[in-house]
């Protein structure tokens, strides 16, 4: 996935250019997208599933385009390791508060006053668990792909 | 059961161009499927599953789930395609032909298999019928609920979230369970398996088999067996243990061999 | 003749699924193989889906105004779903039809879990090509074939 020889900055004439310059003014437009997904997931399609990809898609593009080494330094491997427990404790500290706020495990109406403002809260928190987690899978599994050495030659083509 | 479709028929005059969609969107299906089938650059085969993710995923809008479409876009045309080239990066790219005479068996355990599922067909729901037993208790019935206890427009998150909480859990662990198990093949910086331990001296390594010319025991595998080697196999080195040779080395060794012989 | 009008869903799934199907069976190639198993998957996925269309519904995102606080919201709702329907029914509120949203749920999860589980196939594919340098099927039956008999001529 890594190219060595066009992360070289003076290697300017590279064949990417356009790329390169599309895809930076792209990028941030994408995570933001993701997010859009995330929290509008309520009121229309999407949720935690979609805008993890995205996210990760995000990232996958940064990667492909700017190297691997660059989106390493960019969002780090060792968010991955946090990331993807966080999302899992996540989802179910919200299912265990409930449980210790007097409901059922995962019956999110004890959070709040309201029953209804209660699952907003309990549907809001579960999405960001499963957010994190599936965006930093993602991104890992990527990582651990595009950094793994490749046997093969270019010329094998 | 056509009294239902003409009702409905009826109720939405917008049947018919959904109708030429759907097919329109089979045929297309059906074409890249069968290209799949027939093509052997995997390159190729790679790309256009991404076409058939996208293609369901114009199909899934068109069958209103807009929610499953919207993933089946960014997880099947996008990731898994990304991954996909990734991994066959590091594997191969082109499949070997398989010899008819091995195609018949599969061949026939596949039509005889969609026989019976086109017999069954004839107990299932018409398309779009809206008082068949898969749409009318439980599915419409989180509907109604959700508007009076949940209050958010979108029924698909509400149930996602809310009633089929556990099931989501569930899936989210498989998914950590999914990345935890890639780390543990490749590692997070593609280095996993590539270590080797030697306590009091015996070294321990990822097991391989020997790397040795492949194609020319693919092509005789009895008969180098009974000839039962002279030259024993040689030890792995430590360099050689986890890397197998290349392919071109070893298409050139068995040349060798075969023309020595 | 039912099958023709009615339920020609069901026989494009099962086209697409048993051409999966024989990809899986008859390829040798790991790769290939992992590619017709996600093409079964994606028409088990369509499956599900096309038993939960209603025919002349809409997406399952209600349309009504459900509380003063999401009142704005409701022109993009109703922009997003199919407009003429909507408009013609936000006199007569009970009266919209949904499609089925459960087949959703299920396989909206399926899907983010199938490129979990491909992704592992994938991962053991490349260490099975750094183990035994091909990724044909036959030629590592071959390989471990060789590996045994000498392994116990020794």
């Amino acid at each position: 996935m890594s190219n060595p020889e066009q992360q070289s900055p003076d290697n300017m004439q590279d064949p990417h250019l356009i790329l390169r310059i599309i895809s930076k003014f792209l990028i941030p437009f994408i995570a933001l997208f993701a997010f859009y997904v995330q929290f509008h997931g309520d009121f229309g399609p999407g949720g935690g599933f979609q805008a993890g990809v995205i996210l990760a898609a995000s990232v996958i593009l940064y990667a492909l385009i700017f190297g691997l080494d660059a989106a390493k330094k960019a969002f780090p491997p060792s968010w991955i390791r946090i990331g993807m427990t966080i999302g899992v404790l996540l989802y179910g500290g919200t299912g265990v508060l409930a449980w210790i706020l007097g409901g059922e495990f995962l019956n999110y109406s004890v959070l709040a006053h309201d029953a209804a403002h209660g699952q907003h809260y309990g549907i809001l928190a579960i999405e960001l668990g499963v957010l994190t987690t599936v965006a930093t899978v993602m991104v890992a599994i990527f990582y651990a792909f595009g950094s793994r050495q490749p046997d093969l030659q270019n010329e094998d083509w | 059961m056509s009294s239902l479709m003409s009702s409905g028929l009826m109720s939405s005059g917008a049947v018919l161009p959904t109708m030429i969609l759907d097919i329109g969107l089979m045929a297309m299906l059906v074409v890249v499927a069968f290209a799949i089938v027939r093509m052997r650059s995997l390159f190729g085969i790679v790309m256009l599953q991404g076409v058939y993710s996208l293609l369901c995923a114009a199909w899934f809008v068109s069958l209103d789930a807009v929610d499953v479409a919207f993933t089946e876009a960014a997880v099947g045309a996008g990731v898994s395609t990304v991954l996909m080239l990734a991994a066959m990066l590091l594997a191969d790219r082109q499949s070997n032909p398989v010899p008819v005479s091995k195609q018949i068996a599969p061949l026939l355990v596949v039509v005889v298999a969609g026989m019976a599922m086109f017999f069954a067909i004839g107990d299932m729901p018409a398309y779009g019928d809206v008082n068949s037993a898969a749409n009318t208790y439980v599915g419409m019935d989180y509907i109604a609920r959700t508007a009076e206890e949940i209050h958010i427009p979108n029924v698909v998150t509400a149930v996602l979230g809310s009633y089929r909480g556990y099931d989501t859990f569930g899936e989210t662990v498989v998914i950590f369970a999914a990345g935890l198990g890639v780390l543990l093949l490749l590692g997070l910086n593609g280095n996993a398996g590539h270590w080797q331990a030697t306590p009091n001296g015996q070294r321990i390594s990822a097991a391989s088999a020997p790397a040795a010319d492949a194609q020319e025991v693919a092509e005789t595998p009895s008969k180098s067996a009974v000839k039962a080697k002279p030259k024993p196999r040689p030890k792995p080195k430590p360099k050689t243990i986890y890397k197998a040779a290349p392919q071109a080395k070893v298409s050139k060794k068995a040349k060798n061999k075969t023309g020595g012989e | 003749m039912s099958i023709i009008f009615e339920q020609y869903n069901y026989a494009i799934v099962i086209i697409l699924m048993m051409t999966g199907l024989y990809v899986v069976f008859a390829s040798r190639n790991l790769i290939k193989k992992l590619v017709g198993l996600s093409i079964f998957q994606t028409s088990v996925f369509l499956l599900y889906i096309t038993i939960g269309k209603v025919s002349g519904g809409q997406p399952p995102i209600i349309v009504e105004s459900h509380g003063a606080d999401h009142a704005s919201l409701e022109p993009v709702l109703v922009a997003a779903a199919n407009a003429k329907d909507a408009v013609a029914h936000a006199a007569s509120k009970s009266d919209v039809l949904y499609s089925n949203p459960l087949p959703h749920v299920l396989i909206l999860t399926a899907i983010v879990v199938g490129v979990a589980t491909l992704a592992i196939g994938l991962a053991l594919v490349v260490r099975i090509r750094e183990t035994y340098g091909t990724i044909e099927e036959d030629e590592i039956e071959a390989l471990d074939y060789q590996y045994n008999l000498e392994g116990t001529a020794d």
